[in-house]
């Protein structure tokens, strides 16, 4: 792995490493001293073409965890505003020896153009582009929903998948990049993904993702769903014709006191109810539903910053120039003094 | 084939030995005073000892290209094209025509700009360049400009088009074919329903589902092209469809020719051979206005070119400054450079896959385009006293697309890397040599220093 | 003591048998014991993979020696993998679980346990693993095989065997905890040839 891009071309092995190793890092986030040697020396830029304050500060606790050095480059008021290229921002990242960027940005694809240029070295995170991708968003809620499904099933996370678990995703589809990241993630770790939102907030050519497409939220809820997921509603759809009103969509589409009461009335007892934030409460989610204890939207956070860590040093500790690590399924042995290879 | 030598004077003469006459019997043909003097048996008898020798065994003999589309920037962007960069292109692509789109800066949509553009084209002496005027001032869609003083100007204007904008409001449209009929002319169409394709980054589908840009629908093509041949039945005007890129789109012209309606359809030959899983790379040459389609989408475009559904190849030509490409999918431009590689592409797509003989690729890049265009003397018939606009052909030649290396100014080839057949080994422009061995030769020299008296085809 | 085995190769001989390593590891048990004056404070920190397994053999040990030990509670596993020196040097590794005993280390006495000691750079890492998870009061080295070669200033405290060596050679421990070999369970050390 040199880069992360996106969870399409992410491997069920490659995924669950980077999950058992942001167990770890969990671990070390409980500890009093929180900081880990691993990439001393090494350069990580947040390169912030969006305002987004939770992402960046997340992958920033991240990288100083790891003891890197972190570079912030907003990219808003600063040269990229007023027209520089994404090739000469680049360009300067490669001239400060950026090991590794990590990258925002409103294009959907910029990070995998970046990564494919050759106007850079560095590892490239995309941390979020566009409509397209948001990695590790999905991978901190798979991070999420393995620990509870191995909470319901009683036993430890690491290693185990998420086969057997059925998560709902409700709401723009269309425009989610969260809810792409996620039905590719969730799917390869063996999970069954069930969509639900307003036929207008669903890509043409859904038909050709592995889930099931429902209309209507309380019929898919009805399919007794593990998780549900619910995605943010931007505030620029309410008024490009995608649904009549924002009330309308709160009363099919949201999660509100009822639904949370329905759940109850359905039995479903460990489902619990994800969403990434921010959230608008009272619109996608009821206060009551996102205060409620099925709620897992700070252990999402929480479980961001170990996600990211995983990231940033299965991409940088290792050897940059040994392409050779993703054959080796047995790197979880570490290999004891006098038998180095 | 003899190259002549390097002086300024080329020689008047050509006897091209053995070619094959569109791809059929191997026979001479006999250049003179710009047009073809004399054809077969007779052609070595009639040549005069000072006339060049073409040895062009294994070559096939082929009407010159007629490009109804291309966008050669000048005036207002000459660092990513001018009209002699890109009639230099054309010749080397096999053109002896071409039509140099509106939309520069000043649009074409004054006598003066048009005759600025055929001036430069006159001036270069690579191929015929025809100006395509504007069917709204500004291509602002709002008010027709001058159509008849641009078509009785110099330049002879008779291909009117927005292209890049379509011209989206119906009452305007059905005006611009009426009037049009009072000389001749044919409005050009890029069909594109602004509304549904606001924002549009590429095909919508599968693949733009996954990748999160947004969609340029067929149906935003198709529903203009389903408005605009009723508008043509109903006010019985020639219709001329650009870049038909759906196989939807197919369906409802193949629909309008069964009712006798006027209208011809162009495809691009990157609509012939390129699909949207080229832009799961992200990279913006693959970015073009209307996008890459589907696999069955290019299906029905060469079917229909095949059964004469479509009538031309149009290359779309549309070279950029490698910064508008270097950069983020979303801010890229649109469009592609395929002057040179047009004729490979086709012979790849449609010849070499059984759909069309060398017969039905002159019928499609030149004697089709050539009549839409109205251009009397391109387009003809390989026959004693026809106008001498040819190419020779190396059908088996195999090259790798280098953008580079080309007469252009773009590199913005969506074919990069691609190994392709066929090669123009030499192109005649009445007569002229403009390409030799595969390489540029020299403008026609009637036309240089020509200020507009001489048109290129008043032979 | 150099015995062929039927699966090695022309260059291998096994240097420490089963007995060997439990005779080694009873005499280890007791110089903890004595040096620490007893089983007070005692923590064993094995050092993975093979350290923890010889951890849990030596808390054993120490166990039937002083019946007021419990064993599961002196034995934990110190994960080094993110203070490594080599880690660019090497295919990305992943971490594992470092597990404390519930007492913690503060003011413990901390015997670090591993297979082999070589060029000290394992416990390098290992100081400075521990020396983020709290402040022992004596750190303590016991290793099953000492093969020389040292590139730190680090020794062992406690040693099994030492086993001169030379570069070219590589020490294998096999342990029946993580082992299998031809499908069966076995504890033994030996000394291969690089290839
Ligand atoms: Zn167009």
């Amino acid at each position: 792995m040199k880069h992360l891009l996106s969870t399409q071309d992410l491997s069920a092995r490659n995924a669950l490493r980077l999950l058992d190793v942001a167990e770890e890092m969990a671990a070390v986030g409980e500890r009093e001293i929180k900081k880990l040697p691993a990439l001393r020396g090494r350069t990580v830029v947040n390169l912030f073409f969006e305002d987004s304050t939770r992402t960046r500060i997340s992958f920033e606790a991240a990288a100083k965890r790891l003891s890197a050095d972190v570079i912030n480059f907003a990219a808003k008021g600063s040269s990229v505003s007023k027209g520089e290229s994404l090739k000469d921002t680049a360009q300067t990242l490669e001239a400060m020896s950026a090991d590794a960027v990590v990258i925002r940005h409103p294009a959907s694809g910029a990070p995998a153009r970046l990564a494919a240029s050759g106007w850079i070295d560095a590892a490239v995170v995309n941390a979020g582009d566009g409509t397209h991708e948001h990695p590790t968003q999905a991978l901190l809620d798979a991070f999420t929903l393995r620990r509870h499904w191995a909470q319901v099933g009683g036993t430890a996370s690491a290693g185990t998948d998420l086969t057997g678990m059925k998560v709902l995703i409700v709401g723009d589809v269309l425009h989610s990049r969260v809810a792409r990241s996620n039905v590719w993630l969730l799917t390869t770790l063996g999970a069954e993904v069930l969509l639900a939102g307003p036929p207008t907030l669903l890509p043409v050519g859904v038909g050709a993702w592995p889930c099931t497409v429902f209309y209507n939220l309380d019929d898919a809820l009805a399919e007794r769903p593990d998780a549900v997921m619910m995605l943010r509603l931007q505030a620029e759809r309410m008024n490009a014709a995608f649904f009549p009103s924002t009330r309308e969509y709160s009363r099919r589409w949201g999660f509100d006191d009822g639904r949370l009461a329905l759940l109850d009335t359905l039995g479903l007892d460990d489902t619990v109810i994800m969403h990434p934030g921010p959230m608008n409460r009272g619109l996608e989610i009821s206060s009551a539903a996102a205060d409620s204890p099925r709620s897992t939207v700070l252990a999402q956070v929480r479980n961001g910053v170990s996600v990211r860590m995983a990231t940033l040093y299965l991409l940088l500790a290792g050897d940059p120039h040994d392409d050779t690590h993703d054959q080796h399924d047995d790197l979880t042995v570490l290999i004891p003094e006098g038998r180095t290879p | 084939m003899t190259t002549p030598a390097s002086t300024p004077a080329a020689p008047t003469q050509y006897l091209i030995r053995g070619a094959s006459l569109l791809g059929r019997d191997a026979g001479d043909l006999l250049l003179r005073d710009g047009v073809i003097a004399a054809v077969g048996s007779a052609a070595a008898g009639e040549a005069s000892p000072d006339a060049a020798i073409i040895d062009a065994a294994g070559l096939v003999a082929l009407p010159g290209m007629v490009d109804l589309h291309t966008h050669l920037r000048e005036p207002g962007r000459e660092d990513a094209e001018t009209v002699e960069t890109g009639s230099r292109a054309a010749a080397l692509g096999g053109f002896t025509a071409i039509h140099a789109m509106a939309n520069s800066s000043p649009v074409a949509d004054t006598a003066g700009v048009v005759e600025q553009v055929y001036r430069l084209g006159l001036a270069s002496g690579w191929v015929e360049v025809r100006p395509v005027g504007a069917v709204t001032v500004g291509l602002g869609g709002e008010r027709l400009a001058e159509l008849g003083a641009m078509a009785e100007s110099r330049a002879s204007v008779r291909v009117f088009s927005d292209d890049g904008i379509c011209v989206s409001d119906p009452v305007l449209m059905r005006r611009a074919l009426e009037y049009v009929k009072a000389f001749d002319g044919v409005i050009a169409q890029h069909a594109q329903e602004p509304r549904l394709t606001e924002g549009a980054q590429m095909n919508e589908g599968d693949v733009s589902a996954v990748l999160g840009l947004t969609g340029w629908p067929a149906v935003a093509e198709e529903s203009i092209i389903a408005r605009d041949v009723l508008l043509a039945q109903h006010v019985g005007s020639r219709l001329h469809v650009c870049h038909v890129s759906t196989a939807g789109s197919v369906e409802i012209i193949r629909w309008a020719k069964a009712r006798g309606i006027h209208v011809t359809a162009e495809v691009t030959p990157h609509h012939l051979l390129l699909t949207d899983d080229l832009v799961r790379s992200y990279d913006p040459v693959y970015k073009v206005n209307p996008p890459l389609r589907t696999p069955d989408d290019v299906s029905a475009l060469r079917a229909a070119l095949a059964d004469g559904t479509i009538d031309v190849v149009g290359t779309d030509h549309a070279p950029h400054p490698s910064e508008h490409k270097e950069c983020e999918w979303a801010q890229a431009a649109m469009g592609m450079t395929g002057l040179e590689t047009a004729l490979s592409v086709v012979q790849h797509a449609m010849v070499e896959t059984g759909l069309l003989d060398w017969e039905g690729f002159a019928r499609v890049t030149s004697v089709t385009p050539a009549r839409i265009g109205r251009l009397a003397h391109q387009g003809r018939p390989l026959a004693a006293g026809e106008p001498a606009n040819l190419i020779l052909v190396d059908p088996t030649a195999r090259w790798t697309v280098d953008p580079s290396t080309m007469a252009t100014k773009g590199r913005n080839s969506p074919f990069r890397g691609l190994e392709l057949p066929g090669s123009v080994r030499a192109t005649f422009f009445a007569g002229h040599a403009t390409v030799l061995d595969g390489r540029l030769a020299t403008p026609r020299p009637a036309a240089l220093g020509a200020t507009g008296e001489a048109p290129a085809w008043s032979i | 003591m150099t015995v062929p085995t039927p699966e090695s190769g022309p260059h291998k001989r096994v240097v420490l048998a089963e007995a060997d390593i439990d005779r080694a590891l009873t005499r280890i048990a007791h110089e903890i014991l004595e040096a620490n004056k007893g089983s007070r404070d005692l923590v064993l920190l094995g050092i993975p993979r093979r350290g923890f397994p010889l951890a849990q053999r030596l808390a054993q040990k120490i166990a039937a020696v002083d019946p007021a030990v419990d064993p599961d509670l002196i034995t934990g596993q110190l994960d080094v993998t993110m203070y490594r020196d080599d880690l660019r040097r090497h295919p990305t590794r992943s971490p594992l679980a470092t597990q404390l005993p519930p007492s913690g280390i503060d003011d413990k006495v901390v015997v670090l346990v591993d297979d082999v000691l070589y060029s000290g750079r394992t416990v390098r890492a290992a100081l400075d693993a521990l020396a983020d998870l709290g402040r022992p009061r004596t750190v303590r080295l016991a290793v099953l095989v000492d093969r020389g070669h040292r590139e730190l200033p680090i020794r062992a405290d406690h040693v099994g065997k030492n086993l001169p060596t030379s570069s070219r050679e590589r020490v294998r421990v096999h342990l029946a905890e993580i082992d299998l070999i031809g499908g069966s369970a076995v504890n033994e050390v030996v000394i291969e040839d690089r290839v």
